[in-house]
């Protein structure tokens, strides 16, 4: 009886410790916010399924953060840049939301990685009205409501939106690969990977092609070949993988291990130095994809983007650590223009942003705040991307 | 037919690797009762080592092999004694969320200390592709580890039947009180059965690694559970069962991929557990067992 | 105790009243900012789901891994009728639950003949194979989720059902059921020989589970704006779990004690990412190590707790005034 007790005390102890800790954490940030100090907030999967694409965003965007405080911050402010793991759910993303607003004052918000989790958290910010970007949220309903086709106020992202990445692509198989058939085979967890697939096949029956199967597999997976299988059956003219690298350079590496030799194409996430790495610079051979740019183009703002990084964090940058950083750039430059660096004006200068030079393009905002950007294709040859095309937005 | 038998045959390289995770499963299971989740995890870890040993000490395979399998061992036997150990006696229940604890550790302590990204292995190994009867494919890497899978089940079996140890093994998940009347050390046997059961899942680790060429620190949750699904097939506790769950599992899951909707493959696999589970509690190789009063 | 001391229930009753109209009134203030207020109301939900999972698991010792699943089933059929009809919220709540209910009698009913291990494991596997089913189903959203969801959840309503849950399985535990239903948790064969339909006894605890699990479910939808097959995995399982037997199995205070402590611990270890995981993880191992049986046990907690050293035996009858 007394040792229990002693544990009932324990625990109210415990439980009472840890209360205080949130609440003195959240005291500190307030002070925070009123001294020299601007918060942006980081909503990101720093655990969880997409942990890699949220890291490499934070590394992107925090390399952009510290250039901009040594040289001074802005409006002679400096940025703090306040990262919260969203664990990549969408139920935590709105935790970490309300908390970076209402806890630690943030102006303006960066995340999700996914559309999921973004859109899991953009109401929070809308009833707050309090500005985010999400790096690579591509869905089309993140920043328009599907169902009053309204623009959404407070939402923006730094990436393409599905539809033009996907008909970029079907037209480069029809027009260039002169292929008849076509095979998908997608990422069925990913919003980003089904919305790619619906706009590439459309477009693609639109100019005379034929889907002949949609396959669809799970980013866990090890091992792709009974469906691999499958497809070659088929035998199509062009397979398409819309899907982030690790689970497609498995499955480049294993289709040209059962023999299957046709192109493999597919779009932004597959940019990595990793996929040369997993699926082998031979099996990549013969394969294609849409990107916002190209690590080896010879642009100032690339190569000093992919050398400061690559000595920050001693590795080639992926798109999401581009993009991140991008979306570090969009903010600072809005917060800029903001003059007061308030939500609500930082909203309106982001509406208002003008040719905003990035590393993947100079960005301004249309109508639906998504980003005017071209697309480039590249092809991997000897584990190198290749610059094939430039389309134009 | 031609499909189907290089179904059979991507459904057996699958496979192996889910039996030789099942097999720790199975003899943990066997002689503590424990569903040891963090199993899965500790696949991940000899991932790991053996990417360690490879690309950054440049070692060859086997002794990269032979290094995770030993220092899983002995991870094996530590996290037993800390964490297992004290609750031999306490209620299942304990154990089992001890063993989620030790899972989410492993997990994100590895996460903490090689960052979330994927890693790719050299490849160490030459692959050719065979092919048979004209496009029947198979490629020496699924040739290696079906051997290695082989080879290490064949002498798990000798080490179970043949020797001291084995004897003790199967005296003490028969009945622990007894075998330690008989004078056998029954923690040093557990010990061993984790030891054992950790390096058949480091080698796991290793192999994937090589054959799929991609580990990140959460690859051990779902290989994990499918292959407790295989050990529960085979009928859980039971060696050979393991085997044959693991074959029979990476078959089914070859086939609703192949010939079904590839995205019902972890359902069905589900389902079939569920099955079995019902109309046969004890597994396909188990004997029902009355409870006694 | 519930029918002797009249007066005593009064005394909670007003406690509950003051502790929901103090809040309410500092949320209005502006004193508990939203998101302490999106932590109060997920304590809640966690209490909901917490509680219900011990009944299944404490109170009648059927070991059962697939809550999220059944949680999932309510959050999706509370969502889909304020989607799709026009009917009102506590409606598509009381559906939510209620389909979720009839998933649990539906899951229950070949799988509770399991036991121990393989009961874990079946009910695991029909969690996934739920989530499975979901994440194909594009009428409600595939793999993206249900997203616009209306917020019509909030604290009042959170505050007064995980009270009623509480209620309601606090007295069900209590009544000639609950009997049964621990005497199947204490030995099933002796339940069996004593003329206990078990069978019937574990499905009924099973359903009962599910459809708070399911209520659960529907809150949690209508307050995070979205629902995700994602997050209805089986880590989510875990984490309900994990509440249920850091604070005790068999033990309603002690689930409600883990589900308070862990939301807090949680939300404090935020910005610590991939660390927090690893913190949460020593902190299971060492507590399941230190008291296996969970904080509480499956003793209930009452202020008698404190009071001065009493001889042992009157102790433990103070101890289990609910419980058994």
């Amino acid at each position: 009886m007394k040792k229990f007790r002693l544990y009932a005390l324990l625990t109210a102890v415990v439980m009472l410790a840890a209360l205080v800790v949130g609440c003195g954490a959240g005291g500190e940030e307030k002070k925070a916010a009123d001294a020299k100090e601007i918060i942006i907030g980081g909503n990101l999967e720093l655990s969880g399924a997409v942990a890699t694409f949220g890291t490499a965003m934070k590394n992107g965007a925090q390399l952009y953060f510290d250039e901009v405080n040594a040289a001074g911050g802005v409006l002679g402010k400096q940025i703090k840049f306040e990262v919260l793991d969203n664990k990549s759910d969408a139920t935590e993303a709105a935790n970490a939301a309300t908390r970076l607003i209402t806890q630690d004052k943030a102006v303006a918000i960066m995340g999700a990685a996914t559309s999921g989790n973004t859109m899991g958290y953009m109401q929070v910010a809308t009833d707050n009205k309090v500005p985010i970007i999400t790096p690579s949220g591509t869905a089309l309903d993140v920043t328009v409501d599907p169902n009053t086709k309204k623009v959404r106020d407070y939402v923006f992202r730094t990436c393409f939106i599905d539809p033009f990445q996907g008909i970029v692509m079907a037209n480069f198989a029809t027009n260039d690969l002169k292929a008849k058939t076509a095979v998908l085979y997608v990422d069925n967890q990913s919003p980003y990977a089904k919305g790619l697939a619906q706009f590439f096949e459309e477009s693609f029956i639109k100019q005379g092609g034929q889907i002949l199967a949609k396959e669809a597999f799970v980013p866990e997976d090890q091992d792709f070949k009974a469906t691999l299988t499958k497809i070659k059956g088929l035998n199509p003219d062009v397979i398409y993988v819309p899907a982030y690298y690790e689970p497609v350079g498995k499955i480049v590496k294993q289709s040209r291990e059962i023999g299957i030799n046709v192109p493999i194409l597919g779009g932004d996430g597959w940019d990595s130095p990793k996929l040369p790495e997993i699926a082998g610079a031979a099996a990549l051979n013969n394969t294609f994809f849409t990107n916002h740019y190209s690590s080896q183009q010879d642009d100032p703002t690339i190569k000093s983007f992919v050398e400061k990084y690559q000595a920050k964090f001693g590795q080639v940058p992926d798109t999401f650590a581009a993009l991140g950083y991008d979306t570090a750039i969009l903010l600072v430059d809005a917060v800029k223009r903001s003059e007061d660096g308030t939500p609500e004006k930082i909203k309106d200068a982001l509406i208002s942003a003008k040719e905003v030079q990035a590393v993947t393009g100079k960005l301004s905002f249309d109508e639906n705040h998504n980003p005017i950007k071209g697309a480039v294709i590249l092809e991997m040859k000897d584990g190198k991307q290749t610059y094939k095309t430039y389309v134009k937005p | 037919m031609e499909e189907f038998i290089q179904q059979l045959i991507n459904g057996i390289s699958l496979g192996s690797i889910y039996a030789l995770i099942a097999l720790g499963y199975t003899m943990v299971y066997g002689i503590v009762k424990l569903i040891n989740f963090a199993h899965g995890d500790i696949y991940m870890v000899g991932a790991y080592l053996g990417f360690f040993a490879i690309a950054i000490l440049g070692w060859p395979f086997l002794p990269s092999l032979l290094m995770a399998m030993a220092v899983c061992a002995v991870l094996g036997v530590v996290i037993e004694k800390l964490a297992y150990k004290p609750l031999r006696n306490a209620p299942r229940i304990a154990a089992l969320i001890t063993a989620i604890g030790v899972s989410l550790f492993l997990e994100y302590s590895m996460m903490l200390l090689v960052k979330p990204e994927v890693r790719s292995f050299p490849q160490v190994l030459s692959d050719v592709q065979y092919n048979l009867f004209g496009s029947l494919v198979i490629s020496s890497r699924q040739v290696i580890i079906l051997v290695v899978t082989i080879a290490l089940m064949l002498l798990l079996q000798y080490i179970v039947h043949k020797t001291m140890i084995g004897k003790a093994m199967r005296a003490v998940s028969h009945d622990k009180q007894a075998a330690q009347l008989m004078g056998i050390s029954v923690d040093n046997t557990i010990s061993f059965t984790f030891a054992i059961g950790s390096s058949l899942a480091a080698a796991a680790g290793v192999l994937v690694g090589i054959y799929y060429n991609a580990i990140n620190p959460l690859m051990g949750i779902m290989p994990g559970l499918k292959a407790f699904v295989a050990a529960v097939l085979g009928g859980i506790g039971i060696i050979p069962g393991a085997m044959a769950g693991g074959f029979l599992l990476g078959i089914v899951e070859a086939m609703v991929s192949g010939y079904g909707k590839s995205l019902y493959r972890d359902p069905v696999a589900f389902i079939i557990l569920i099955i079995i589970l019902i109309v046969k509690p004890a597994g396909l190789f188990g004997k029902n067992v009355r409870e006694k009063v | 105790m519930f029918q002797r001391k009249i007066g005593k229930q009064i005394a909670i009753l007003a406690v509950l009243i003051i502790f929901w109209a103090s809040v309410q009134a500092m949320v209005g203030l502006g004193i508990i900012n939203p998101y302490y207020e999106l932590n109060l109301i997920l304590i809640g939900i966690n209490i909901i789901l917490a509680v219900s999972l011990n009944l299944i698991n404490g109170f009648n010792g059927q070991f059962s891994l697939g809550h999220a699943g059944f949680m999932a089933v309510g959050a999706y059929g509370a969502a889909i009728i304020t989607l799709k009809t026009q009917l009102p919220f506590g409606l598509a709540l009381l559906f939510g639950a209620l389909l979720a209910g009839i998933f649990g009698i539906l899951v229950g009913l070949p799988t509770l003949r399991l036991r121990g291990d393989y009961l874990a494991i079946a009910t695991l596997g029909f969690g996934e194979i739920i989530r499975g089913v979901i994440v194909n189903i594009d009428y409600i959203g595939g793999a993206y989720g249900l997203s616009g969801i209306p917020k019509l959840t909030n604290w009042t309503l959170v505050f007064w059902l995980t009270v009623l849950t509480v209620i309601v399985i606090a007295n069900f535990v209590n009544s000639t059921h609950g009997r049964a239903t621990i005497s199947i948790r204490e030995n099933e064969i002796a339940a069996e020989a004593m003329g206990i339909n078990t069978t019937k006894y574990k499905v009924m605890a099973f359903s009962i589970g599910s459809l708070f699990a399911g209520l659960a479910g529907g809150l949690h939808a209508h307050y995070f704006y979205t629902i995700q097959p994602g997050t209805f995995n089986f880590l989510k399982s875990f984490d309900i779990l994990v509440m249920v037997v850091l604070g005790g199995q068999g033990s309603i205070t002690g689930s409600i004690i883990a589900a308070v402590g862990l939301t807090i611990l949680s939300a404090a270890l935020q910005k610590l990412a991939a660390l927090r995981l690893v913190i949460y993880a020593l902190l299971l191992v060492i507590v399941m190590l230190f008291r296996p049986q969970g904080l509480m046990g499956t003793k209930e907690f009452s202020l008698k707790m404190f009071r001065r050293k009493t001889k042992d035996k009157e102790g433990k009858q103070h101890g289990t005034a609910i419980g058994q």
